[in-house]
This record gives C-alpha cells, sequence and structure tokens, in this order.
C-alpha cells in the first residue's frame, strides 16, 4: 500500500486506566489541512500523539504512507514530520535563532550550515521574528514564543515536499496565545504549507478559523471520531451545538454565519 | 529561495561561532596562566620562568641543568600533582554540574547541592570506616581504584534517587530536587557523624577531609585514577552535548526531533557520577563548582551545550586551581579546607541566581 497518508486505522489509546481514544479511524492527507476539532478532554491531543509517535496505540494502526510508524526511526521520522505542542517552554536562555537552529539537529551532516542558516533566517521572516532574533527566547511573551516553535517546526522539515515525499506538519492548537493578526498569519503559513503540498494537522479551537482555513474537518467526542468531511459538512450549527453542548442562541457566536 | 537574501541568519550563527572560539581559547589561556601560578606559589616560591624551565627540561625540549634542584623536586613531587589534581577536581565537577543542569533542565542541579556529592563521599567514607569488601580489600590491582569505586556507585544511586523523586510530568521540580538534596546532605552529615564516633583517630582525620575537600594530599598515585576517571566522564558527557541541547526544548519536544531523552537522562547520571566520584574519591566534598563554573560560561556565550560543556571544565578547573591557592596562602603555615574557600564564592553566588530565578519565574 502506498497512498500518501498520515492514518489511524481503529487506533485506541489508553491513559492510566482510562480508554481516552476508542477505534478511532481517520486520514490525513498531503496538500490538505486537517483541523481536528472537539470538546475539551475528548482526545484531540492524544490523537495528535498517535499521530506523531508521541504515544503509541493500545490496538489498532497508525500509518505514515502505509508504512507503520513505529517501525520509522525516531531521526528519519524526525525529517518527515514536526511536532508543535502546547505551552512548551526552552529551559535555557537560547536566543531565537539558536532555539530555531536546534530544529535542524535531525538533519545533522545532511546539511551545510550556510544552508541552516538559510533556512532558520526564511523561518524567522515567515513568523515575523527577524527583529527578535537576538533575543533570549525565556524573555519573550507566549505568543512570540510560540511563534519560535512554529518557526522551529518550519526549520526541521526543510520544505512541504522533499525528495518527492510529502512532509507533515502536526500542530496542537497553534494559534493559541496568539493576537488576532499572528492567528491568521500563523494559520496561513500553514495552509501555504499544505498548498505546496505538505501535510498539515492542526488541533484547533477556533471554529470560525477551521472553517476558514481547514479543507477537512474530524470531530472528536469521548475518545472517538465521529465525523471527518469537509468543514461544510461537519460545521453544522445541529452537529456543533451537540457536540458541545450548547444552547441554540449561543451556537451562532462560534459559526460563521 | 528568497532567503538568504540579507545573509542576516548566517551572520547570527557565525557571529555566535567566532564568539565561542574566543571564549574556549580566551579559558584555555587563562587556566595555563593560573596554572603556572600555581606551579609558583607557595612556601617556596617558584618563578615562571623557572617552572617553563622543569617542564621542558622534562619533556626533554631544555637541558635540566642550571635548575635548582630543590624547585626540581618541590615541583616534581609537590606542586604538579597539586595543580593537576586540582584542575581535574574542578573539572570533573563543573563538567557534571553543566550537563546534570542541561538533564534537570535547572541551572541550580549542582552535584554539592542535591546531594550527588554526598551520595558519593558516605559510599567513600563507609568504605574508609568499615572496611572495603573482601575480594577488593585482598587485591593489589583494584586498591587504588576502591574509593573511586564506591564513589561512583554512591554518586549515581544519589543522582538516580534525585532524578526520579523530583520528575514529575516530563519536567522537574525544582523545589523538590533541592529538597532531596537537603535530606541527602542531611543523611550523610548524620553518617558521618556516627562514622567520626566509631573511627580511630587516623580514620578521623581523613574523615574530616571528606565533609570540607582537599586536594593537600595530592601525589602521582591519587593524581593518576581521577584524571583517567576524569577523562572517561568528559568524553562521555562531551559527546551528549547537541542532544542536551534539544532536552532544554523540552522532553516531548526532544523526542519528536528524533532524540531519545531518556537514553540522555541515563548516560549523563552515569557519565557524571563517574566525575563526581573522580573529584570526591580524592579531594572530599569541595561544592558550588558545578554552580559556578557552566554559569560563568552560559552568562557569557549562551547556553548552547557545544560550548558550556567543554566551557565549564575549564573554567572549573581554573577555579579550583586558584581556590586552592587562595587555601594555602592566606593563613600560612596551616591551610585553609577547599570546600571552606568555594563556599565563600559560592554561596552568595547560589543565593543571587535563587533571587533572579524567583524574579523571573523561570524555574517552577
Amino acid at each position: 500500500m502506498s497512498t500518501a497518508a498520515l492514518a489511524l486505522h481503529q487506533a485506541s489509546l489508553r491513559r492510566g486506566r482510562r480508554l481516552v481514544l476508542q477505534d478511532v479511524t481517520l486520514q490525513a492527507r498531503p496538500g490538505r489541512l486537517l483541523a481536528i476539532i472537539g470538546p475539551n478532554g475528548a482526545g484531540k491531543t492524544s490523537a495528535l500523539s498517535l499521530l506523531s509517535g508521541a504515544a503509541s496505540a493500545e490496538a489498532g494502526e497508525v500509518l505514515l504512507d502505509g508504512d507503520p510508524l513505529a517501525r520509522i526511526g525516531a531521526e528519519a521520522l524526525a525529517r518527515r514530520r514536526a511536532v508543535v505542542s502546547q505551552g512548551a517552554r526552552i529551559a535555557f536562555p537560547f536566543r531565537v535563532h539558536e532555539a530555531i537552529a536546534l530544529g535542524r539537529a535531525p538533519h545533522r551532516g545532511r546539511t551545510t550550515h550556510h544552508q541552516d542558516a538559510a533556512l532558520v533566517e526564511e523561518a524567522m521572516a515567515r513568523f515575523e521574528l527577524l527583529h527578535l532574533a537576538e533575543r533570549s527566547v525565556p524573555t519573550l511573551s507566549g505568543g512570540e514564543q510560540q511563534r519560535v516553535q512554529l518557526a522551529r517546526a518550519f526549520v526541521q522539515l526543510d520544505r512541504p515536499v522533499l525528495d518527492g515525499t510529502a512532509r507533515w506538519l502536526l500542530l496542537d492548537e497553534p494559534v493559541t496565545g496568539l493576537d488576532p493578526a499572528h492567528q491568521v498569519r500563523a494559520l496561513a503559513e500553514a495552509r501555504r504549507f499544505a498548498d505546496a503540498g505538505g501535510g498539515v494537522i492542526a488541533v484547533l479551537h477556533d471554529l470560525r478559523l477551521a472553517a476558514r482555513y481547514a479543507d477537512d474537518v474530524a470531530l472528536i467526542e469521548g475518545g472517538r471520531c465521529t465525523v471527518l468531511d469537509t468543514p461544510a459538512v461537519v460545521l453544522t450549527p445541529e452537529r456543533i451545538r451537540l457536540a458541545f453542548g450548547l444552547d441554540e442562541a449561543s451556537v451562532g457566536l462560534f459559526l460563521t454565519a | 529561495m528568497s532567503a538568504s537574501a540579507t545573509g542576516i541568519g548566517l551572520r547570527l550563527a557565525d557571529k555566535r561561532r567566532r564568539e565561542r572560539r574566543w571564549l574556549l581559547g580566551g579559558a584555555g589561556i587563562l587556566a595555563c596562566i593560573v596554572a603556572l601560578a600555581g606551579f609558583g606559589i607557595g612556601a617556596l616560591a617558584i618563578p615562571p620562568a623557572t617552572v617553563l624551565h622543569i617542564l621542558a627540561a622534562q619533556l626533554g625540549l631544555a637541558d635540566a641543568a642550571g635548575i635548582d634542584p630543590l624547585h626540581r623536586q618541590v615541583f616534581l613531587a609537590i606542586r604538579a600533582p597539586r595543580v593537576l589534581l586540582g584542575f581535574g577536581v574542578g573539572a570533573s565537577l563543573a563538567l557534571a554540574g553543566a550537563a546534570m543542569q542541561g538533564v534537570f533542565r535547572n541551572p541550580l542541579a549542582d552535584p554539592g547541592l542535591i546531594g550527588v556529592s554526598a551520595g558519593a563521599a558516605l559510599a567513600a567514607a563507609c568504605i574508609i570506616v568499615i572496611g572495603p569488601p573482601a575480594i577488593i580489600g585482598a587485591s593489589s590491582v583494584l586498591r587504588p581504584w576502591m574509593l573511586p569505586l564506591s564513589a561512583f556507585g554512591g554518586g549515581l544511586l544519589a543522582t538516580a534517587a534525585v532524578y526520579l523523586l523530583a520528575r514529575h510530568e516530563g519536567r522537574v521540580v525544582t523545589s523538590v530536587m533541592l529538597l532531596a538534596g537537603v535530606a541527602l546532605n542531611a543523611l550523610v552529615g548524620a553518617a558521618i557523624g556516627w562514622l567520626t564516633f566509631v573511627a580511630t583517630d587516623e580514620q578521623l582525620r581523613s574523615l574530616t577531609f571528606w565533609t570540607l575537600g582537599s586536594v593537600g594530599g595530592a601525589n602521582w598515585a591519587s593524581v593518576l585514577p581521577t584524571l583517567i576517571l576524569a577523562l572517561l566522564a568528559a568524553i562521555g558527557l562531551l559527546r551528549l552535548a547537541p542532544a542536551l541541547n534539544l532536552l532544554a526544548l523540552g522532553e516531548a519536544e526532544a523526542r519528536s526531533l528524533g532524540s531519545d531523552p531518556a537514553r540522555t537522562a541515563r548516560l549523563v547520571a552515569c557519565f557524571a557520577a563517574v566525575a563526581v566520584a573522580a573529584a570526591v574519591a580524592s579531594a572530599g566534598m569541595v561544592g558550588f563548582v558545578g554552580l559556578v563554573a557552566p554559569h560563568l560560561v552560559r552568562l557569557l556565550v549562551g547556553p548552547d551545550h557545544r560550548v558550556v560543556l567543554p566551557g565549564a571544565a575549564l573554567a572549573g578547573g581554573t577555579l579550583l586551581v586558584l581556590a586552592d591557592i587562595v587555601a594555602r596562602t592566606v593563613v600560612v603555615p596551616a591551610e585553609l579546607p577547599l570546600g571552606v574557600v568555594t563556599a565563600l564564592v559560592g554561596v552568595p553566588f547560589f543565593f543571587w541566581l535563587l533571587l533572579r530565578s524567583k524574579r523571573t519565574g523561570q524555574s517552577e
């Protein structure tokens, strides 16, 4: 099977004694942006950690381009997908350009330091970090640090498509903590990554942003993926009202009319 | 690619590289100058020119004629092993400190503060007073390694205990880490108190040495195992620098970048225990070097472990040789314990770090 996709196939995940994901099947395709939505604690982050290889499924399979994820070496995997998780904090006062350059680690010995520096610069420009390049990361605001993480992930992947294979960007609430302009900018960059042939999977809380930027939306409720389809199909007032337990008056606040 | 149009990325990366080269070069030169001072200063002063002359003669590069035999004797039998041991001890402690700070993701993880030195010292003290196990006691080959080996065991146990206690959901809780150190240090204080109670007079003298540290007893037989172990630890730890950089991003992030944080932590624990054992077995508990030296380097060139580890080793060795010069000159003809001198510098430094981490809220 050589379908280019990152997919969960009837995957289950247990944390402690709790079954946080049960029989989840979903598939993300290159060139598309998949938004994962759902109530707090429904298992969105857990699904993302299965897809990234951070957690391994108790049952079922995680497949990257048809191969079981667990069989891909850690460094090779790091060149094919990058992860931005929630609230990551750097431990020492690395400067912005140094922290972003850490994303080049899986490529050590494969590229020159000129190429690495050019990629770092490109990513800093992408996320408007050039003027902060020499600032120490822990002194930045939460939103700025989040942009550093995003830039690091872009640098980790080189290009949306490399050597004919799509690269994958896995983002857990990537725009939380960003101001509106940077939310739009970050999702536009993710969108561009997908348009250039890469795959993007993003956990999003903002349903309007999901409607605006995603090609597909997966709704996760109570550890199950209940629907995966285009935004027009998934993001209907009725479905959202039921999934999030909203009343009829307030559901309109979260959906594009 | 529109990227390298301005080239600022390359300029920044190259600037950092230059800074690092300057730091390591400067630290190396400083280490040599301080070593020369250490060789020369003492009850019998040996001028730097004479020291260089003796060194050249020993290496067969110069004629030994014209060297005062007393100078030569004092240099070879007393000063050289003492300075080398001091440098090895300081470098080991600083390197262990820098690497452990990387794994704990916390700049306060000093081998002395978190009880690793104490664990090593306790194991060694037990061997001195209670006596070595029969296998080691009988073998003349193992004898010089007896103290380093037991110190290694004690240090490794202490590191593992503190790490497992303080780690919570992928991060290290500073307060638990420091409290675990307090507990271990208290345990060792009590145990050494008890050992002094049962020890003979001769054992007692070597016990006081453990608690405050000294490189005064240096001779070639004690220097060599220390330097060999220190070198072994240095080789092991320096190779882990890139992995420690990734770990700074967080455990999950390091894993997603293809690194294995658990493996990094295990290897650092082992090699750091070797380094601490090398230091403690030959010089007792000398505090704060592992805290101060890595910090000085980070302040100057940032936290990249590829420069912090070697830089801290050079700075730690230099600091300890300096501290030893102070220890043996301020109260001539007596000597201050080395740990007293390092504490005088290290304690204010530690307070400053604590206050700073409180202000910036960097470590929770």
